[in-house]
């Protein structure tokens, strides 16, 4: 089994708690001169998204939790489960409703995700930063105003709704920043 | 790559030059003399949590110095009267937002003196600094011992609580800790994470009267409890300087040496060559005085506003 020891922490480093996976999302060494030595680490369960604090004795070694981000087409829900692919292997994975928190709003069928999986388990489900949806409603586009810098608001295939400038217009096909949830730019 | 160039700003660097002037100018007014001890010694620390680095030499290694306190208790020990020195030490693994593995360290002694005389002088030490540097401001000064600290803090009697009393303690705080501490390493990550973490951020905090447990290089004040004549300067809650009424008696000095080994052992680490140099001068004859270490680094990077020590520093670990 992997181990990593405090000296080895950075930010992104994926470890075992208590029987949970966690990945270290900031970590400050800190020592007395005359005294023991702790890193001071915030680490976010990676089952249920919570950030907590803990303080390492320095020296210490944690197990690595055994975590792969893995490249998937998705294919399409049962309401139950999101189902991914392997686009080299075929082989397929059901993602369940925790593991889509962030990221179903974002999803079309063929996309390429990154499934995080945990012993072999879909953890998290990442969305490409970048997707193209096409408008299922908003309001009539105002012609020839493209720079008044106004918005509103429009509602995506997926049920995603964004803010748009105010000349698109229903049908459109969009750009959007997942990360952020922004419109990037028409796509023609 | 650009990891050549300086990671300090020219204002950091400005600033550290009228930091030393200014610290200088006032060791020079108050008549204490500026003294150089070798960086490298046959005779290394035994400090159980202080590594030091280790240079091949020949057949025999020398050591790094991690604190210039050794040699220069020799000079006092031979009669120099009240010394001070500014240089680079080296201590291993030990990097980070507030620690660099080689940086300054102002270490000075004054003969005749105790804690609290010392302590004063510290305190206008930190405000020459701070005028140098063009804060006029006088800094505000806390004063309590390390008992009265964890009784505010945690309401708990740091001299007489156990491992378990501290562990609750830490735990009702919202402390989690990995791994198995013994007394003292509870009371460092208390202190650290609970008591002076609450320090006001834009004062000096001093705290004295430290475990005999914890005396490092201190006498121990006999009384019950018992404690060590060592006091720390903290800015809001960062450790700045740290100072003793220095031991004088080389049995005792010997068998600290003995013990800290023993420890080092015990926790699987490189048991060092103790300084026998140091013992044959406190055998001769050691004037009573009191001494102090004060980081440099940190001490600029609080009169200058910087987060990182890698902002005052030219060429930090990583571009060393």
């Amino acid at each position: 089994m992997a181990t990593y020891s405090t000296s080895e922490f950075k930010n992104g480093l994926k470890i075992m708690l208590d029987g949970d996976p966690y990945n270290i999302v900031e970590n400050e060494f800190v020592k007395p001169g005359k005294g023991q030595a702790f890193n001071r680490v915030k680490i976010r369960n990676l089952k249920s998204g919570r950030v907590i604090d803990k303080t390492f004795k320095s020296g210490e070694s944690v197990e690595a939790a055994d975590v792969v981000d893995v490249d998937m087409q998705y294919l399409y829900t049962d309401g139950e489960f999101w189902h991914f692919m392997v686009p080299d292997t075929f082989e397929q994975y059901a993602a369940g409703e925790a593991a889509l928190a962030d990221a179903k709003p974002w999803l079309k069928e063929q996309d390429v995700c990154i499934v995080t999986l945990w012993n072999g388990q879909p953890l998290s489900v990442t969305p490409p930063n970048f997707v193209e949806l096409k408008i299922v409603e908003t309001d009539p586009g105002i012609r020839g105003d493209t720079a008044t810098g106004g918005t509103k608001p429009a509602t995506l295939e997926t049920g995603a709704v964004v803010k748009v400038p105010l000349f698109i217009e229903e049908g459109e096909v969009l750009k959007v920043d997942t990360r952020t949830g922004e419109y990037v730019s028409r796509v023609k | 790559m650009n990891d050549w160039q300086p990671a300090a700003s020219r204002e950091a660097l400005r600033q550290r030059a009228r930091m030393l002037a200014g610290i200088r100018a006032f060791f020079a007014q108050a008549n204490v003399l500026e003294v150089a001890t070798p960086m490298l010694s046959h005779a290394a620390t035994t400090d159980v949590q202080i590594d030091s680095f280790t240079v091949t030499s020949g057949a025999q290694p020398r050591y790094l110095h991690t604190s210039p306190e050794f040699p220069m208790k020799r000079l006092l020990a031979a009669g120099s009267g009240d010394i001070y020195q500014i240089c680079q030490v080296f201590r291993v693994d030990e990097a980070g937002r507030l620690h660099n593995p080689e940086f300054s360290l102002l270490e000075w002694y004054r003969v005749g003196w105790d804690t609290g005389q010392l302590i004063e002088e510290v305190v206008s030490l930190i405000q020459t600094a701070a005028d140098a540097l063009g804060r006029r401001a006088p800094i505000h000064v806390r004063r309590m011992s390390y008992a009265q600290a964890f009784h505010e803090a945690l309401a708990l009697d740091a001299h007489a609580a156990t491992v378990q009393q501290l562990c609750a303690a830490g735990e009702h705080f919202g402390l989690g800790v990995v791994g198995r501490l013994d007394r003292d390493g509870w009371l460092d990550v208390l202190l650290s994470e609970c008591v002076a973490a609450g320090f006001p951020a834009d004062s000096l905090t001093v705290i004295d009267a430290y475990p005999a447990s914890q005396a490092a290089l201190a006498r121990i004040r006999p009384g019950t409890p018992p404690v060590a004549e060592r006091f720390e300067v903290f800015v809001g809650p960062v450790e700045l300087a740290n100072g003793f009424h220095e031991l004088a008696d080389a049995h005792e000095q010997a068998a600290r040496f003995t013990r800290d080994n023993r420890r080092r052992g015990e926790l699987g680490r490189a048991q060092m060559p103790a300084d026998e140099r140091l013992l044959a001068a406190l055998a001769a004859g050691f004037p009573d005085c009191a001494g102090v270490a004060l980081g440099l680094d940190r001490l600029l990077m609080w009169l200058g506003g910087w987060e990182r020590i890698d902002q005052v520093l030219a060429f930090p670990w990583a571009r060393a």
